[in-house]
């Protein structure tokens, strides 16, 4: 972790009050927040539970990787991402990426980048939980 | 040389286990590492599967050494 910069994997509840008081800083104009929930339903189909799991030695690097590109690519003080390990229900709060900037364009793009980035690279997979059964996510063959 | 492999999400459900001990060449690629694995575990291959070593992706003509730390990565679907 850099001074800039804070990630983490928990098996705790996220805490949005702590990424917002992490970036946070007197010379920031604005605060870009995205919070990803879980949703009851995927194509149709009822979802009960998801389970996230992931290679934590590694998520957290390449968490770190997307922190020092997000602050070197844009014009941002300080960004927190933070990932939920374990069974989540609905409505439970798996992810949060937090970002300050003097100005907001450079906080909404950092943000967008960060959770864009985070889905492609990250090594965290999450299972599904249906009524009737449960697949990993984008694991099709 | 014998290797661990380190192993997640589908990968893990396939193989039937959280890690795989490996007889395999010293020096051997990943890509010839995944044929191994796949002659063995032919479900693997309807997988996109990439290949880690030391906690980072490794390209399909990565070499794989002796103390390395080499782990199977499934598809991600964090967020």
């Amino acid at each position: 972790m850099t001074e800039n910069s804070s990630v983490k994997i928990t098996t705790s509840r996220l805490n949005l009050q702590e990424c917002y008081d992490f970036v946070e800083d007197t010379s920031c104009g604005g605060i870009a927040l995205f919070v990803g929930t879980v949703r009851n339903q995927t194509q149709d189909k009822e979802v009960t539970l998801l389970d996230f799991s992931s290679y934590e030695a590694m998520a957290l690097k390449e968490m770190q990787k997307i922190a020092d590109k997000a602050l070197n690519d844009f014009d941002i003080l300080k960004i927190a991402i933070h990932h939920a390990e374990g069974k989540l229900t609905i409505g439970a709060i798996p992810v949060i990426i937090a970002v300050s900037a003097p100005h907001r364009k450079a906080a909404f793009e950092a943000c967008q980048f960060a959770i864009d980035t985070l889905k492609e690279t990250v090594p965290i997979w999450k299972k599904e939980h249906f009524v009737d059964g449960e697949v990993w996510v984008n694991a099709t063959p | 040389m014998q290797i661990q492999v380190l192993l997640f999400g589908i990968t893990r459900d396939i193989i039937g286990e959280n890690k795989l001990s490996l007889t395999i060449s010293s020096g051997i690629t990943v890509k010839k590492l995944k044929q191994q694995l796949e002659l063995q575990y032919a479900e693997l291959n309807k997988y996109n599967y990439s290949v880690a070593i030391n906690e980072a992706y490794a390209e399909n003509d990565t070499e794989i050494n002796n103390s390395d730390t080499v782990a199977l990565i499934p598809p991600v679907s964090g967020g």
